[in-house]
């Protein structure tokens, strides 16, 4: 991926195959040595960072009885099951927790924070990069400040308020504060975007005798559509990884995101089933890892909008 | 033109304002004004105007100076830990190797698992009889073997380390290496020209460019560290006894276990300050420097 973006030719494309492969010949013995420690530890280090998902993996496949045994070998055990899955997705815990249910809520939820985020932050980053409006620095400062606020101190008061208004044990409360968690990189990513989409484009629709909005719909947007689509990916994935406002505001087990109905799940009073606990850390952490894996260049380019400006 | 052009701005841009407004500044002023009042909202009295004496209270009180220095420790410990791992994979992941790009992907993964969830994974792998760490200690018979990492007070702390480190690091990694992208390759090969040895084009030529990438990533590490809260919830819910207790999970049990608003409040308007101090720190710090 990264070998075939790399070489951006510049008008000089005198040696593009070459480079790597001559002096690789005659590289002297000490060099070897170190590429091949190189090449060691880098092999070492990304074993160790996936092999939790292989644990995770191979302990959700484990039958009750595989696991009371316990741990006595790295490999898989001999009978496999998805018995953990079935569990976790078909039966209610004592506690009235269904983890299905529970996916299904997370990504209900996931999806609204996309469509609010996106029709917010569009405008706003619109507004930010393309009129003239005044305070602008301060109202990006403000954003900026806003997305380093604690959250556990903001679950007081946002609870009382919540409470008030009859919001408290509903999707709106959360979707309303995960707000706090997309609004600001989205507004600074896209303002960014819109920032470099030229001029030129905007004009030639309004001589043409089309409104600002119209331009905006009709010419910005589609040009704008990959930075959305980053936005939209970013905002589903930090949604996603909510516990502290879930645990707060909802209590209703029918009502549970996934990462909350995941802390009560698998323990009875006696013990503690990591098959099940595992299985339904593998079902919350798939649909993401699969969003990373496929679109990590998004990804970053979204999370290092403001590093590199 | 220009007035019609402002007033679009504006409408466009106000949503999202007002948005950040009711969430973020309506609780911080609600809290400034909860942490002056005794407020315990189970009890049914409305607030009553008591002072300092929440504030008062964070420095006679029994639990919040013990949380403070374990956030602080933690948060120290961590940050260091994943920046020199971070930058040391974001500068292998610099250079050009075969599998490259499988290589940044596969080592990314961790950072998709939500944080509550990694702390829940790491516990099943820290499970003294169904976990994976306490089982290849004893194969291979390094100490450790037969610790129960999460209900020691001295191991806990390490096993919550590890748990952070390894969803973290990658983040760290990836804003790094975005930072290390942009450094122009012409300078170091001008530098080696000149005779420069690996070590001083690092510390001459990589180290300060890469500070504004650095400032960032520390600036998110070095917060979302001093905040933990999940993965504590997850593994050991500040346990044992109180040992691996932090601020953010002691304010979640003021405002929710024990509806003590008032008290609440101050330890969220603490948290709130030290907040903004450590990006303003970082901020000047990394100015002033750039501009020697």
């Amino acid at each position: 991926m990264s070998a075939l973006s790399a070489p951006q030719s510049t008008g000089a494309p005198t040696h593009v195959a070459t480079p790597d492969v001559a002096p690789r010949l005659r590289r002297p013995p000490g060099k070897i040595a170190l590429r091949i420690a190189f090449a060691l530890l880098i092999v070492i280090f990304v074993v160790g960072m996936l092999f939790p998902f292989y644990w995770i993996i191979i302990t959700s496949l484990k039958s009750p009885a595989a696991l009371n045994r316990g741990t006595r070998s790295v490999l898989p055990s001999a009978h496999l099951t998805l018995g953990a899955y079935r569990t976790d997705l078909l039966m209610t815990s004592v506690t009235g927790v269904n983890f299905g249910r529970a996916l299904l809520n997370s990504v209900g939820i996931g999806l609204c924070v996309v469509a609010v985020t996106v029709v917010l932050t569009t405008m706003a980053g619109y507004a930010l990069s393309r009129t003239r409006i005044r305070g602008k620095k301060s109202i990006l400062g403000f954003v900026l400040i806003a997305g380093f606020f604690p959250p556990l101190a903001m679950v007081g008061p946002l609870f009382l308020t919540y409470e008030r208004v009859h919001l408290l044990d509903s999707y709106p409360s959360l979707i309303i504060t995960y707000m706090v968690y997309t609004l600001p990189l989205a507004t600074w990513f896209l303002a960014n975007f819109f920032s470099q989409i030229p001029h030129q484009l905007e004009e030639a629709a309004l001589v043409d005798g089309a409104t600002r909005l119209q331009a905006l719909r009709k010419v910005i947007l589609p040009v704008a559509a990959p930075g959305i689509f980053t936005v939209a990916i970013l905002s589903f994935i930090l949604s996603w990884n909510d516990f502290a406002f879930s645990v707060s505001f909802i209590n209703t087990p029918n009502m549970f995101t996934a990462p909350l109905a995941l802390m009560g799940l698998g323990q009875s009073q006696y013990q503690v089933f990591y098959n099940r606990i595992d299985a339904a850390v593998v079902m919350i952490t798939l649909p993401v890892a699969l969003l990373v894996i496929f679109a990590q260049r998004r990804i970053v380019s979204g999370l290092t909008a403001g590093a590199l400006k | 033109m220009l007035a019609s052009d402002r007033r679009l701005g504006y409408a466009l841009v106000a949503p999202t304002v007002i948005v950040l407004v009711v969430i973020t500044g309506y609780p911080l002023a609600y809290n400034l004004w909860n942490s002056f009042h005794h407020y315990v909202v189970t009890s049914g009295q409305p607030a009553t105007f008591n002072g300092l004496a929440n504030y008062a209270r964070l420095f006679h009180g029994q639990s919040f100076l013990p949380a403070l220095e374990n956030t602080a420790g933690f948060t120290v410990v961590s940050v260091v830990l994943e920046t020199a791992i971070g930058l040391a994979l974001a500068l292998a992941l610099n250079r050009p190797f075969r599998g490259r790009g499988a290589v940044r992907a596969a080592v990314f993964i961790p950072w998709a698992v939500p944080t509550v969830v990694s702390g829940m994974l790491w516990k099943s792998m820290f499970d003294p009889q169904q976990g994976f760490v306490n089982y290849v200690l004893r194969v291979l018979h390094l100490p450790g073997g037969h610790v129960t990492w999460l209900a020691n007070t001295g191991t806990a702390w390490g096993a919550i380390l590890v748990a952070d480190a390894w969803r973290n690091t990658p983040f760290m990694a990836i804003l790094l290496l975005a930072g290390l992208q942009v450094i122009p390759s012409e300078i170091y090969e001008a530098a080696r020209i000149d005779g420069a040895t690996a070590w001083q084009s690092f510390r001459r030529i990589t180290l300060p460019m890469l500070k504004p990438a650095l400032m960032v990533a520390l600036i998110f590490r070095t917060l979302s560290a001093f905040l933990i809260y999940d993965v504590v919830y997850a593994m050991t819910s500040g346990g044992p006894g109180s040992s691996t207790d932090v601020l953010s999970y002691l304010d979640w049990r003021a405002f929710l276990v024990q509806s003590d608003f008032g008290y609440g409040g101050a330890v969220a308007v603490f948290l709130i300050i030290v907040c903004l101090a450590i990006a303003a720190a970082y901020v000047r710090a990394f100015r002033v420097e750039t501009v020697r």
